[in-house]
């Protein structure tokens, strides 16, 4: 399997041994972590969820993609689900080959596409008590001022949604 | 006809459930979000969501059949 979820901490050292090839003259990696602050909120942790039958099929088919499209050896893509704290790495991807350039290329492909395209959702639990499912619940509000340079997707946003509280 | 529902996230809390088996007379994802927007009162707007039936993406004019296990897929948020 080339995508995963795990409950536990990811092993980065069993991963990384997942990616030798004899032809690859380096590796590259990424590791996502969950960080203290969003949007001007003060996160105390974060909840995963995915629909893990689908996910992993599309996870399955990003990896592929990324081997189609760049001359790489191996990739791989591991993402957490549950509870984690400030520091914890929530995504680990890694690829091998025989030049770094393809390696790069193909680890920021992987992570851009995961992040937009397989089922996984993300629950902030903020200083202040309150909590909130990113990219579902904050962007409703009237004063989420919109800056085009955040890397969410949104889905044909309404002009207008109920605010949950 | 009997689906089987699936709930994540936002939409799991505000269904107040994970799964249920629903009897319905929705013909398609469209027909059956429509109705369950009316029971729960989503907060998301169909546009906002994806659709996968039988845990493959679908399209929301797909027509269902008895046994089909829906699942509506909110805004995503991984990395």
């Amino acid at each position: 399997m080339r995508f995963r979820f795990t409950p536990a901490a990811i092993d980065t050292c069993a991963a990384r041994r997942e990616l030798l090839d004899l032809g690859a003259g380096g590796y590259v990696s990424f590791e996502g972590w969950v960080r203290d602050h969003n949007e001007g909120q003060e996160v105390m942790r974060l909840e995963y969820e995915a629909f893990q039958e689908l996910a992993v099929k599309e996870g399955e088919r990003i990896v592929a993609e990324a081997l189609r499209r760049y001359p790489v050896k191996q990739a791989l893509c591991i993402h957490r689900v549950g509870s984690l704290d400030l520091s914890a790495m929530a995504v680990w991807v890694g690829v091998s080959s025989a030049h770094r350039g393809e390696a790069f290329d193909a680890c920021r492909f992987i992570i851009d596409e995961v992040k937009h395209r397989v089922p996984i959702w993300k629950k902030e639990h903020y200083r202040s008590g309150d909590s909130g499912w990113v990219n579902c619940e904050r962007c409703a509000e009237p004063g989420h001022r919109h800056d085009p340079s955040h890397d969410h997707v949104h889905h044909g946003e309404p002009a207008v949604l109920a605010i949950q509280k | 006809m009997q689906l089987r529902i699936h709930y994540y996230a936002l939409m799991r809390e505000q269904a107040g459930r994970s799964e249920e088996t629903l009897d319905t007379s929705a013909a398609t994802p469209a027909d059956l979000y429509a109705e369950l927007l009316t029971r729960y009162g989503f907060t998301l707007t169909r546009e906002q969501l994806k659709v996968a039936v039988n845990s493959e993406f679908s399209d929301w004019s797909q027509p269902l059949t008895a046994g089909d296990a829906v699942v509506f897929i909110p805004p995503v948020a991984g990395g």
